[in-house]
């Protein structure tokens, strides 16, 4: 208890109080407009007050806790090495058995769970990809775009209209679906060259809302809110397959598509392309000093990640066989920027991991679902402060080998 | 100017063989040709119809009071501002003269210019190597396919690109911190991880903005010698430096500008005595003085 100073348990305190203030209309009084009568529960006050105050401690101790320990570290009177659990993660002998674990979980995944648990499954899968995809350009090229559903957007509704119009199949429009979304981000990108930051986020913003929009309203295009409904599921080489086994298989279609974007991704970003994109997040004045064609580099990123949110669209109206506009507000885009930052910005293991977490938590967090969304606000906030560099830090790429 | 060309030709007949002669002679070539550039800002005229000529394998230094506009000339000339008016004209290798004036940073780069920054401009959260890898950048081609399916060709560039780019670190003397992020490097080291940079571009024309600015003698002693070694091998360089000691003792050639005008040229011992310099440094009193 030494660690703590007075002033730690004043403002502990006072974070208490805060909180009772900020909660007492929605938890102590209770309105009952039928009886006309007002429930005063003071007891729930006590509660928040309490379990506030006791937070604000366990926090404020945990932050001495780690300041004592950084100064002993400092004094050289305790050993620097911790073991950092995802630089443990990074040598093969641990790497190789949870990445052969995970695998054969994945495989036998449809096997052990229900039909919506592999749907459940298959959506976060997805997320994986439009994380991936996002990562390119907000993670890598340092582009931050808020409208990064809009090419999610331009995907499925490829499919949706083609489908509709001219009955194209699902494996004809995925590379459509990609090569759309990337027209789309080349046509965004053009606007927004000179912006940078917080215009940049807004021009974007808005290039969201107007895609979603146009589809909302331009009825005899898009069919308007009322969507398309009917769009037909994955096939395979021409066999019927019942609902089931369309979920399933495509499940191991999109496990598929993860490994694809991860291999792409992965390789874009070790290449002089991804190291530009790295130099243009870095410095743009220097990136351009050093011989980088400034427009091309963040065009290409736009184009690259706006693929992937083609193709993932496609899969997307494939997966519901009905698209509406509705699936395509900002949320979503805040759902995948989310993953991003959280992931670690320009990680490609933590983007994975954090697609996971974000999709899946909820769903699972459904038992208490009044609290679902405060857990989940709560659990980012957490997260930006003791780990604001992301769930797995992006790694550097060293070239001892070449030496 | 006259002087010293009859001095080194008569040096080169005395002592030197044959090809040192054709060495200084071809150093004698200009390689870039600056007329009358002007740059204005709104109503303010930083650069007011400056001339000056580079030649191969020169150190010439730019002086000058602060804000005399050293550093806008910089950005004219590779590129980040347009000039008003005057003409930029680049001479690489014997091939005709180029234009420089209204291309972008990048293409002027691509030309054969690459410039180090006044306030450090390195890619911090790069790794050393990686931050000369830039440097190849537009001298590699592999494209977004070659990235993806990596054929013999985008891989025999990347391994030349990590090889050239650890021999440069290996000249100033970083290779054993190749892997460090480029923001943990000390200060001097920075300063010339961004020469490096600048090198990777394979320029013909190395522009430093303050090289020394922060330096501490020693660290001043090893650039000077690193400097030397790149106008040895046959590269011009341009530098903006306030440290007179180093200008006089490396420059072959000295500009001197004040109030956007060059005010003075010359040989170091020229501009010493030239009293239009001293009247720039230090105020008309002292100029009588």
């Amino acid at each position: 208890m030494a660690l703590l100073t007075r002033t730690d348990l004043r403002q502990a305190l006072v974070t208490g109080l805060w909180f009772m203030f900020l909660t007492f209309p929605l938890l102590v009084i209770k309105v009952d407009p039928v009886e006309r009568t007002v429930l005063w529960r003071w007891v729930n006050l006590l509660w928040v007050g309490g379990a506030s105050c006791g937070a604000a401690l366990a926090v404020r101790l945990w932050l001495a806790w780690r300041a004592a320990r950084q100064e002993r570290i400092r004094l050289g009177l305790a050993p620097a090495a911790t073991i950092d659990p995802f630089r443990l993660l990074r040598q093969r002998r641990v790497a190789l058995p949870l990445l052969v674990g995970g695998a054969l979980f994945l495989l036998v995944f449809p096997a052990l769970f229900s039909t919506y648990q592999i749907n459940i499954m298959t959506t976060a899968l997805m997320y994986v990809v439009l994380g991936l995809g996002l990562n390119i350009v907000v993670g890598v090229a340092g582009l931050l775009d808020l409208g990064y559903v809009a090419f999610y957007a331009v995907g499925a509704y490829s499919y949706g209209l083609l489908h509709l119009h001219f009955g194209l199949g699902f494996w004809t429009v995925l590379p459509i679906g990609g090569l759309l979304g990337a027209l789309f981000g080349i046509l965004l990108g053009f606007p927004v060259l000179r912006l940078r930051g917080d215009y940049l986020a807004i021009v974007t913003l808005g290039f969201g809302e107007i895609i979603r929009l146009i589809l909302e309203n331009w009825s005899e295009f898009s069919r308007g809110p009322s969507g398309i409904a009917n769009i037909a599921r994955p096939g395979l080489f021409g066999i019927e397959l019942s609902l089931e086994a369309a979920i399933v298989y495509l499940y191991y279609l999109m496990i598929g598509m993860v490994l694809g974007t991860v291999f792409v991704v992965n390789r874009l970003q070790n290449s002089r392309i991804g190291r530009a994109w790295y130099a243009l997040r870095e410095d743009e004045i220097a990136c351009q000093a050093m011989g980088i064609d400034k427009t091309r580099t963040k065009l290409t990123a736009f184009a690259l990640g706006a693929t992937w949110a083609g193709m993932a669209g496609v899969f997307f109206a494939a997966k519901t066989t009905f698209i509406n506009p509705a699936s395509f507000t900002f949320l979503e885009s805040a759902i995948i920027l989310c993953i991003v930052v959280l992931g670690g910005m320009g990680s490609i293991i933590g983007v994975v991991v954090a697609a996971l977490i974000l999709i899946l938590l909820p769903e699972y967090l459904r038992a208490v679902a009044d609290f679902r969304m405060l857990a989940f606000g709560a659990i980012l906030v957490v997260m930006m402060i003791v780990r604001p560099q992301g769930i797995v830090p992006t790694v550097h790429r060293t070239y001892a080998l070449n030496r | 100017m006259k002087g010293l060309l009859s001095g080194m030709a008569s040096l080169a007949e005395s002592t030197l063989p044959d090809e040192s002669v054709a060495l200084l002679t071809q150093r004698m070539e200009p390689l870039l040709i600056v007329n009358g550039l002007v740059m204005d800002f709104g109503g303010i005229r930083a650069l007011d119809h400056l001339d000056l000529c580079i030649h191969q394998g020169e150190i010439v230094a730019l002086i000058g009071p602060n804000g005399a506009g050293k550093t806008t000339f910089f950005n004219c000339l590779t590129g980040l501002y347009a000039p008003t008016g005057g003409e930029l004209l680049f001479t690489p290798d014997g091939k005709p003269p180029r234009r420089l004036n209204g291309l972008k940073p990048n293409r002027i780069t691509e030309q054969g210019l690459a410039r180090t920054f006044q306030n450090i401009r390195l890619f911090p959260n790069m790794t050393v190597l990686e931050n000369v890898m830039i440097g190849r950048h537009c001298r590699t081609q592999a494209t977004v396919l070659g990235a993806i399916f990596r054929p013999p060709a985008t891989v025999r560039e990347e391994k030349a690109t990590v090889g050239t780019s650890l021999a440069l670190l290996e000249r100033i003397g970083l290779a054993d911190q190749a892997d460090e992020l480029a923001k943990n490097l000390p200060y001097g080291a920075q300063r010339r991880l961004e020469i490096a940079r600048a090198l990777a571009t394979e320029p013909r024309l190395l522009l430093l903005d303050e090289p020394a600015a922060g330096m501490n003698p020693q660290e001043t002693l090893e650039l000077e010698t690193l400097i030397t070694s790149i106008r040895d091998d046959g590269l011009a360089i341009l530098l903006i430096e306030h440290d007179m000691k180093l200008v006089m003792r490396l420059s072959d050639h000295i500009f001197v500008m004040d109030y956007g005008r060059k005010i003075a040229e010359g040989t170091p011992e020229e501009v010493r005595h030239n009293p239009a310099v001293i009247k720039a440094y230090l105020g008309e009193e002292a100029g009588y003085a």
